[in-house]
């Protein structure tokens, strides 16, 4: 990635693309929907990646990738085909592709990075956003759950598949090497704090990412061929959660929300720490 | 080498010796035998294709478009709903100048559901930067396929064609084929804005409002370089394999007092037609409208002109109608015929003629004048 993006002050897709990027090296194209993405590439004829970028509509990504990285196989050519979709090109209009994608066993990265709304249009509600969150189409806050996105690719049976959180950029990168190692379908869903979305400060970008994890609100971990591994800080969460309110407090989409729904997060978060528990246990 | 074929097994022959390294499609009626056919070819090794079976025909034509930006050959095939279903992206491959090649099995829109032939489906893609063909006869919709690679990937094109044949009538239809040598008809492809991490660039990025226009016109000016790239191939064609096409297919036309524009199956049947009203000393001639895209310039000056619209576009009229009523000032008489797969007969063709009343609107079956 380039200097200069047209990306939001305190982004954290563009610190996360940077390390995508980075971990996944020049013999690379990747697919972009209609997302913040789109718009933080820059304005032809510049680009701001020094990556192939094509871009395509909004529910199209996964079948389009599907289509370049036959291709590109049929060819004898090893070049990383990775979607980058955000939420709303992922969890809603996305979904069947990225279904079809998987089942059909397509040899791609597919990663969604999840600021939790449709950020590009102004902050519209998504599958992604959680429970009790403002946006402009749930001004009252959101009345339900976040699509559980990450349980629905596991269905897929993909070889491998991993969260990660902006804030963690060595964690991204990582996981971005190792899912390209695989054959196959992979996914990454990364967790993209959005300082205009979730309003709160610029320069509070990675402390909320931080704050997601360390609360419980987003878990780090993998799942190879099944075998759950749940994430060194998300192992700390899991044993001394942070308050729900630190994470919530400082974000202005949160402010006035029903004590009600806190509980109701609240108790999300501890099914959702055990089930996965459980399924490392059991996957050990 | 002769043989006998449906339109489906004919086409999905043609793709087989144009050999596009990827092909995604999903089954819809009448279409479902072209990548049936397609597949046990992949399967069987007699092509050297991946066939992805994808789930939807949006993705069908996205999985097209990832495949073709690699710079390979490309094919799909669909029908009716498939076809508008896809429709998102059919715009796309054009607005990306990637020259994929379609099948459309024309077939009627629901509610309610009917699988029998109508042109609407096809007509609905008309303004997406497509090149649209429509063929009458299994020996044509094999002819126009291998056509269509090599127009498509021609360079001073660079568009998608799509290759339209009338669902039952010509899909499911045995006649007669003529199967050719291809040699080196279609070219190896090489497209120009072919994908290559070499060289990074932005496909598709945003696009101020001092540049979308730059790139509109360009289809448009590629459209216009297509005419004489369907005339070249054409005349290569006739040359190589002794079979003459051109954007339309006149018949008895030179001395005809009325003529008969039809697509697709209805004008050749018109043919027949002409024939009996010959007869009875009506002069009559039928030209049959081949390429919709690019459109072509008619010569119908001081005729009487009957047009048959298998297809129809609602406040408006035939939509054939209308394109040549803004092309010519002669007049019109418009026969709303087959919508559905409803039955015309040459006999019923010729009485649309015989009973003609120019400058108005004739829907068959409901005998409506209007």
């Amino acid at each position: 990635m380039l200097k200069c993006t047209s990306a939001c002050a305190g982004c954290s897709d563009s610190l996360a693309l940077r390390y995508v990027l980075k971990a996944a090296g020049p013999d690379t194209v990747m697919v972009v929907p209609a997302c913040c993405t789109s718009v933080i590439q820059g304005i032809y004829p510049n680009t701001a990646f020094n990556v192939p970028v094509y871009n395509i509509a909004f529910g199209a990504a996964a079948a389009c990738a599907s289509g370049m990285s036959n291709a590109f196989r049929a060819e004898g050519k090893k070049t990383n085909v990775i979607v980058y979709a955000g939420d709303g090109g992922t969890l809603d209009i996305g979904i069947q592709a990225m279904s079809g994608a998987f089942e059909r066993g397509t040899d791609f990265l597919y990663i969604c990075y999840d600021n939790e709304a449709y950020g590009n249009t102004g902050m519209q509600r998504s599958g992604g956003t959680p429970m009790g969150a403002k946006t402009t189409t749930t001004p009252a806050g959101k009345t339900d759950a976040k699509k559980d996105i990450d349980a629905i690719v596991a269905a897929h049976d993909p070889p491998y598949m991993a969260t990660a959180c902006a804030a963690y950029p060595q964690d991204i990168f990582k996981k971005v090497q190792k899912a390209l190692t695989f054959r196959g379908p992979t996914f990454l869903h990364i967790l993209a704090p959005c300082p205009p979305g979730w309003r709160y400060p610029t320069e509070k970008t990675v402390e909320m990412g931080k704050l997601a994890v360390k609360s419980g609100m987003w878990v780090l971990y993998e799942r190879e061929y099944g075998k759950v591994t749940i994430g060194p800080q998300s192992k700390v969460a899991m044993k001394k959660p942070l308050p729900l309110e630190d994470y919530l407090s400082p974000q202005g989409r949160f402010k006035g929300i029903d004590p009600k729904i806190v509980e109701i997060l609240k108790q999300r978060i501890t099914r959702n720490f055990q089930r996965l528990a459980a399924e490392e246990e059991a996957s050990a | 080498m002769k043989k006998i074929a449906t339109g489906n097994k004919t086409v999905a022959e043609a793709v087989k010796q144009a050999a596009p390294t990827v092909v995604a499609a999903y089954p819809i009626t009448p279409q479902t035998e072209i990548v049936e056919q397609i597949a046990e070819f992949v399967t069987s090794g007699q092509m050297p294709s991946r066939y992805i079976a994808v789930e939807s025909e949006h993705s069908a034509m996205a999985a097209c478009i990832g495949a073709s930006i690699t710079g390979v050959r490309t094919f799909t095939a669909t029908s009716s709903h498939g076809l508008l279903y896809m429709h998102e992206m059919t715009n796309w491959a054009a607005g990306a100048r990637l020259p994929i090649v379609m099948a459309n099995v024309n077939r009627s829109l629901g509610p309610g559901w009917n699988i029998w032939a109508e042109h609407t489906d096809a007509l609905q893609e008309r303004d997406t930067g497509w090149l649209q063909v429509y063929v009458s006869s299994v020996q044509e919709a094999y002819d126009a396929t291998l056509m269509a690679f090599r127009i498509a990937e021609h360079n001073n094109v660079l568009l998608p064609v799509m290759v339209n044949l009338d669902g039952f009538l010509l899909s499911h239809i045995m006649q007669p084929v003529d199967t050719v040598e291809l040699g080196d008809f279609i070219p190896a492809i090489h497209l120009p804005h072919a994908i290559d991490p070499r060289h990074p660039a932005g496909y598709g990025t945003l696009t101020g409002p001092d540049q979308q226009f730059r790139f509109r016109w360009d289809i448009e000016r590629s459209m216009r370089d297509s005419v004489k790239v369907i005339e070249e191939t054409e005349k290569e064609f006739a040359r190589r394999f002794g079979r003459k096409y051109g954007f339309t297919e006149d018949y008895r036309c030179e001395d005809a007092e009325v003529i008969v524009v039809a697509m697709g199956t209805l004008g050749k049947e018109a043919e027949v037609a002409i024939d009996l009203l010959r007869n009875e000393g009506i002069k009559a001639g039928s030209m049959r409208l081949r390429w919709l895209r690019p459109f072509p310039k008619l010569n119908l000056k001081g005729k009487q002109v009957v047009i048959i619209d298998r297809d129809y576009s609602f406040g408006r009229g035939g939509i054939l109608a209308t394109e040549i009523m803004a092309q010519t000032k002669e007049e019109v008489y418009s026969v709303i015929a087959g919508l559905g797969g409803q039955e015309v007969t040459y006999d019923d063709i010729a009485g649309f003629v015989r009973t003609r009343r120019m400058g108005e609107e004739f829907w068959f079956g409901v005998n409506a004048h209007v």
